[in-house]
């Protein structure tokens, strides 16, 4: 193929977007944003710059694509460093998603894996801040947060978590992003899940064991109402990076100007 | 064969193991082992060497940050009292490998005066800073959480893991003050009695 035609065809897939909507990202504009973690002063918004956000977590059939063209991340070629035994082994066979449902977010994938597969599409994983920002949306609202309608609703998704198969991804609502199962779905992996140090409550005020945290004072959870997002951050920096669940799967973000490989 | 091409001959291999080295053991380390995660580092004499050079030799391993007021003096401390715990020869066979999660700000300088106010065993103790790129990796396979403050400052938490030569976690300490953790010490010395 001809440099000229390459670059024509780069252009066009930069242009798609502008024929219709992109169907992969989801633009999601920047904002001032209040963490459930302290990230700074008390009362200060932290600053969430724009980004680009997949619109659905990434399903099986997706990842499978990408473990066919790399086969290092394929199940019993990565060592335990990287994904622990349990790595996709709900497919049958290691390029056999068998009984897995092809459209069902994948899980079982470690914080590695979901980072090579989001470096492969030319992207990374969300922040928890970019995370936490999008997850705060509803179908009409950036910030639905103090809505008490909208804790209901997500903590209602939270006590069934963890029963039965998956649900297809793109079941839910979009939000007013255009961003589907942040609630609703399955757990999500980002880049600094293991930046999520919270202190919950104030019982380890004065316990030696805070001197685990170095530093400027640890973190602590300031909206404590929020049970649901709470959740997360207590789930995610629990976790080993090469650990894998059923429930927990992710999608990538990328910077504004970073191309499709 | 004229000087010049030796020299040249020369060159050229010693470019070509410094290519290959860090690739060659990394197939040879077990699948649990830290040392496959692909990191660069520049220690505090400005050297550049791959994480999986650390291999080779019983470490101890934490993370810190240089400017780190309280907490990561006493993170220093603390691996020198559980090397105070060893006898002379047990010693003599440890390393040390302090990684910088500020690689902005921890340059070879900072950390070489670091070194030398702690006082560290410079033959055994290495201070570094990883690429940018690599820092959260190296994190997530020691299992340091850290998070950069919007001020600039972080939060860490401490841990010291115990690594052997092949990289395979043998054993974690958060307790920084007082007497070191006797388990911890004993696998240690464990590790050091190991063929």
């Amino acid at each position: 193929m001809s440099r000229g035609l390459a670059l024509l065809l780069v252009l066009a897939a930069g242009i798609a977007p502008a024929a219709g909507r992109d169907a992969i990202w989801a633009e999601v504009p920047g904002g001032g944003f209040s963490s459930v973690l302290a990230l700074g002063q008390p009362g200060v918004e932290s600053r969430v710059e724009a980004f680009a956000l997949m619109r659905r977590p990434v399903s099986n059939a997706q990842f499978l694509e990408f473990v066919r063209t790399h086969p290092d991340w394929q199940r019993g070629a990565t060592p335990e460093v990287f994904a622990d035994g349990q790595y996709l082994s709900h497919w049958t066979q290691p390029l056999d998603l068998g009984e897995a449902g092809a459209n069902a977010p994948v899980t079982r994938v470690s914080w590695f894996a979901a980072s090579a597969y989001c470096e492969a599409q030319g992207g990374r994983l969300p922040t928890w801040l970019e995370w936490e920002y999008v997850a705060a949306s509803d179908e009409t609202r950036r910030d639905a947060r103090q809505d008490p309608a909208w804790r209901e609703r997500i903590l209602g998704w939270y006590s069934r978590t963890g029963g039965s198969a998956l649900p297809e991804v793109g079941q839910t609502p979009e939000n007013i992003y255009g961003v589907q199962d942040v609630h609703g779905l399955v757990w999500e992996w980002v880049e600094d899940f293991n930046a999520l140090m919270i202190s919950a409550d104030n019982r380890e005020q004065g316990d030696p064991d805070l001197l685990r945290f170095c530093g400027a004072g640890s973190l602590s959870a300031s909206d404590r109402d929020n049970y649901a997002i709470l959740m997360r951050t207590a789930m995610l920096s629990a976790l080993r990076a090469n650990a894998t669940t059923r429930n927990l799967g992710f999608r990538c973000a990328r910077d504004p100007g970073a191309a499709s490989p | 064969m004229n000087r010049f091409l030796a020299t040249l001959l020369a060159t050229a291999l010693a470019l070509l193991a410094l290519l290959a080295a860090p690739r060659a053991p990394a197939e040879e380390l077990p699948g649990d082992s830290v040392y496959r995660i692909p990191a660069r580092l520049t220690d505090s004499t400005d050297r550049e060497f791959h994480f999986a050079e650390a291999a080779g030799q019983v470490r101890l391993v934490s993370m810190f940050y240089a400017n780190c007021g309280y907490v990561c003096p006493m993170l220093i401390e603390q691996v020198r009292r559980v090397e105070s715990s060893l006898d002379d020869a047990e010693r003599a066979r440890l390393r040390v490998l302090m990684i910088s999660i500020d690689p902005e700000r921890d340059t070879p300088e900072v950390l070489a005066a670091l070194a030398a106010r702690r006082k560290v065993d410079a033959a055994r103790w290495t201070l570094a800073r990883p690429a940018p790129d690599d820092l959260r990796k190296l994190a997530a396979a020691l299992d340091v959480q850290y998070r950069k403050l919007d001020d600039g400052e972080f939060n860490h938490s401490s841990v010291i893991s115990l690594i052997d030569a092949q990289g395979r976690v043998l054993a974690r300490t958060s307790r920084l003050s007082g007497a070191p953790d006797a388990e911890f010490v004993a696998a240690v010395r464990k590790a050091l009695a190991a063929p």
